[in-house]
């Protein structure tokens, strides 16, 4: 069975798969295009490369080095350039400070470093809503979590990493060596070449629970007054919103690391998405549904509860994907600017309008710290997220309608979920498209990277 | 804790073995060829849990080497308590049987190597009488065929010798484990088009270790190869050599 992405949509013409178990191994010399593909958490087409190559880089798991040395918060210590093989440690003692540098390949799933390093105290800076992706691609992404506002992108706790170029050549990159490459690589979709392993911060948590406050509110000025004060108080801070309501309703919810001693009921087992049903099961009237329960559900204002649920809400149902049906789906994500909230309230308008939604519509904003990449995707504003199964004219009417307004707002949309952007919108959105380009592996490419750049 | 050599300790199946036994912080003495895989290997399994991690980088093919690297290991780890041998070699058939050196070469990494093994390890936890011995078979073993006999041979070979331990060291206390998997989705198969018998290393390692505590005494992996291979075992001959197997 060829790869897909997760939107599943229908397959583009299957990629030559080759595994890659070694890092130090020399790449594949091959004629057609390649690219890294981790654990195709990608929505869209930026992890596929139909008539290339897709390196699978999950055989490359291993950890390389833990070094815990004591520093402050907010005062890290200057990044000494990175040394190759670095010794393993593996005491962690009370004495260690809050952060902590993590070596590990590019395969490895953020889930197998909380799997061994949360219940040794530590966690990750920064988490997508999965934890089924790899560093690499978490990098090559520059991904994003609730607490944006505080720490910025995955991409700014980042030490280092090293890139493998067609030529042979290993570079490694951190803000002090080959910066440029650096720059390039976080965010760069995979196109600068292979990230074999990367350097990143883990930070001391006191427990696994999280306290969390959950706030219902109706309309987005209600939101906003709300995210205001949560980013002052909070570390994490995301709304779930009903997109089908008239007015724009949700549930705002706000968390930080529980103190030691708490204890949060362990998660269950993840379930299993049995089938592909072969129609959708989500459609308007089950979407208006779900969202109305979801909205009206019993609700504690303020609770302690495990952090695995709190950041991967779906990950408790492997491949919940496949809910969609045989057609796929799409995910449509966009950043506006702070000043643009008409931006967020129109598009709104025009998906409840539509009639068309989701599941999981996710509003949240993005703090003032600039993202480390030249194509990142975050920038200090308001991002709006949504699932939209493929109903074919409709659905892509609608992403009409939505690109006008995030381009007119000066936004732009994330590529690590996008299978339809006009290269316009992307050229547009992201500035350093243009210097981007020298820094791409002439051997390297994507169905994306040929879409935007034709 | 349990204190673990692992033979052949950079192949999938061992390595994802040997995560299991990190998380649990058992002590590992790991035994390869490639002295740079091995030491990747030995790093990431200190950092996920193992008491202790040592390498030893030998041919597993080198039998002379064999006593030295099982004192070392005696030595460095301070007894063994379970050896898993996972060493091996998955020939092209048809190179095989144009080639009567690569025929006795799969031999001697699939079967002759590890009956070496086997025997001086069999005879320490004998004297001790205690240690589980674990090999990794192959449902190969079960019955030849044409598609992969060779391989088959040595696999099947260390069967029968391991069935003859398995008696010997039942009087002492010490275990004798074989274990078969069936097909796995490792690099030692990366060429093979992969259906719906086919396992991750992963859940084979999980079954190992579960085998090794249960101190069973063959197990296929995942189990329902059992009952494919039983129906296989007991095909007619004439009505065998007419399938494609």
């Amino acid at each position: 069975m060829a790869l897909n992405s997760w939107g599943r949509l229908p397959s583009l013409p299957a990629a030559q798969e080759i595994p890659w178990r070694q890092r130090d191994d020399a790449l594949p010399e091959l004629p057609i295009p390649l690219l890294a593909f981790g654990n195709g958490r990608s929505y869209g087409d930026s992890c596929l490369n139909s008539d290339g190559a897709l390196l699978l880089t999950r055989g490359t798991d291993r950890f390389i080095s833990f070094d815990a040395a004591p520093t402050t918060r907010g005062n890290p210590t200057p990044a000494t350039p990175a040394t190759h093989p670095t010794p393993a440690h593996t005491q962690v003692t009370a004495t260690d400070g809050d952060s902590a540098y993590l070596r590990c390949e590019a395969g490895v799933l953020l889930a197998d470093i909380i799997e061994v390093f949360l219940p040794r105290g530590w966690f990750l800076p920064v988490t997508p809503g999965t934890r089924f992706v790899t560093v690499g691609g978490a990098i090559a992404n520059d991904v994003h979590g609730k607490n944006h506002h505080r720490a910025g992108s995955f991409g700014a706790h980042v030490r280092s990493f090293e890139l493998l170029r067609s030529d042979g050549s290993r570079r490694v990159c951190s803000r002090h060596e080959n910066a440029d490459w650096f720059a390039a690589t976080i965010g760069g979709l995979g196109l600068t070449g292979l990230i074999t392993w990367a350097e990143i911060e883990l930070r001391r948590v006191d427990s696994d629970g999280l306290t969390v406050e959950n706030t219902r509110f109706h309309g987005l000025d209600e939101f906003f007054a709300l995210n205001g004060e949560a980013e002052a108080a909070y570390e994490y801070a995301v709304a779930w919103i009903d997109c089908l309501a008239k007015t724009p309703r949700g549930i705002f919810m706000a968390a930080d690391h529980a103190p030691a001693g708490s204890r949060a009921r362990t998660p269950g087992k993840a379930k299993r998405a049995p089938f592909t049903p072969p129609l959708s099961p989500v459609n308007t009237a089950s979407l208006s549904l779900f969202n109305q329960a979801y909205y009206h559900r019993p609700l504690p204002s303020r609770g302690l509860t495990h952090l695995l649920p709190f950041f991967y809400p779906l990950d408790g149902i492997l491949d919940w994907n496949r809910l969609y049906g045989r057609r796929g789906f799409y995910q449509y994500q966009c950043v506006v600017p702070r000043a643009a909230r008409a931006a967020i309230d129109e598009m709104l308008h025009a998906i409840a309008a539509s009639g068309q939604g989701s599941l999981l519509a996710v509003l949240k904003t993005f703090g003032h710290d600039a993202s480390p990449g030249m194509l990142s995707f975050p920038m200090e504003g308001t991002t709006l997220a949504l699932d939209f199964p493929d109903q074919g004219e409709a659905t892509q009417a609608l992403f009409g309608r939505l690109d006008a307004i995030v381009a007119s707002a000066g936004g732009r949309l994330y590529p690590a979920k996008d299978a339809r952007m006009p290269a316009y919108l992307f050229r547009q959105g992201y500035p350093q498209f243009d210097a981007f380009g020298r820094f791409v592996d002439p051997r390297f490419s994507s169905n994306f990277w040929r879409r935007i750049s034709a | 804790m349990q204190n673990i050599l692992i033979i052949g300790a950079t192949s999938a199946i061992a390595e994802a073995s040997a995560r299991r036994f990190a998380a649990r912080g058992d002590a590992l003495f790991l035994v390869a060829r490639d002295p740079v895989r091995l030491e990747h290997i030995g790093a990431d399994l200190r950092l996920r849990g193992a008491a202790r991690v040592a390498t030893f980088v030998m041919d597993a093919t080198d039998s002379a080497a064999h006593p030295a690297m099982l004192d070392a290991a005696e030595q460095a780890l301070g007894g063994i308590d379970v050896a898993l041998i996972a060493h091996g070699t998955l020939p092209d058939q048809k190179a095989c049987e144009a080639s009567v050196e690569l025929t006795l070469a799969t031999l001697a990494v699939n079967g002759t190597s590890v009956i070496a093994l086997a025997t001086l390890i069999g005879a320490r936890f004998e004297a001790r009488k205690t240690g589980v011995l674990a090999v990794i078979g192959s449902v190969a073993g079960d019955r030849g065929r044409a598609s992969n006999y060779v391989y088959g041979t040595a696999k099947g070979m260390v069967d029968i010798f391991m069935q003859g331990l398995r008696h010997r060291l039942s009087k002492s206390g010490a275990q004798a484990l074989l274990i078969k998997p069936g097909f796995v989705d490792t690099p030692m198969t990366s060429s093979f088009k992969k259906g719906a018998l086919w396992a991750q290393p992963d859940t084979i390692a999980r079954g190992i270790v579960a085998a090794i505590e249960a101190r069973r005494d063959v197990v296929y992996l995942p189990g329902f190869w059992r009952w494919i291979m039983l129906i296989i075992r007991h095909i007619p001959e004439r009505i065998f050599q007419r399938t494609s197997l």
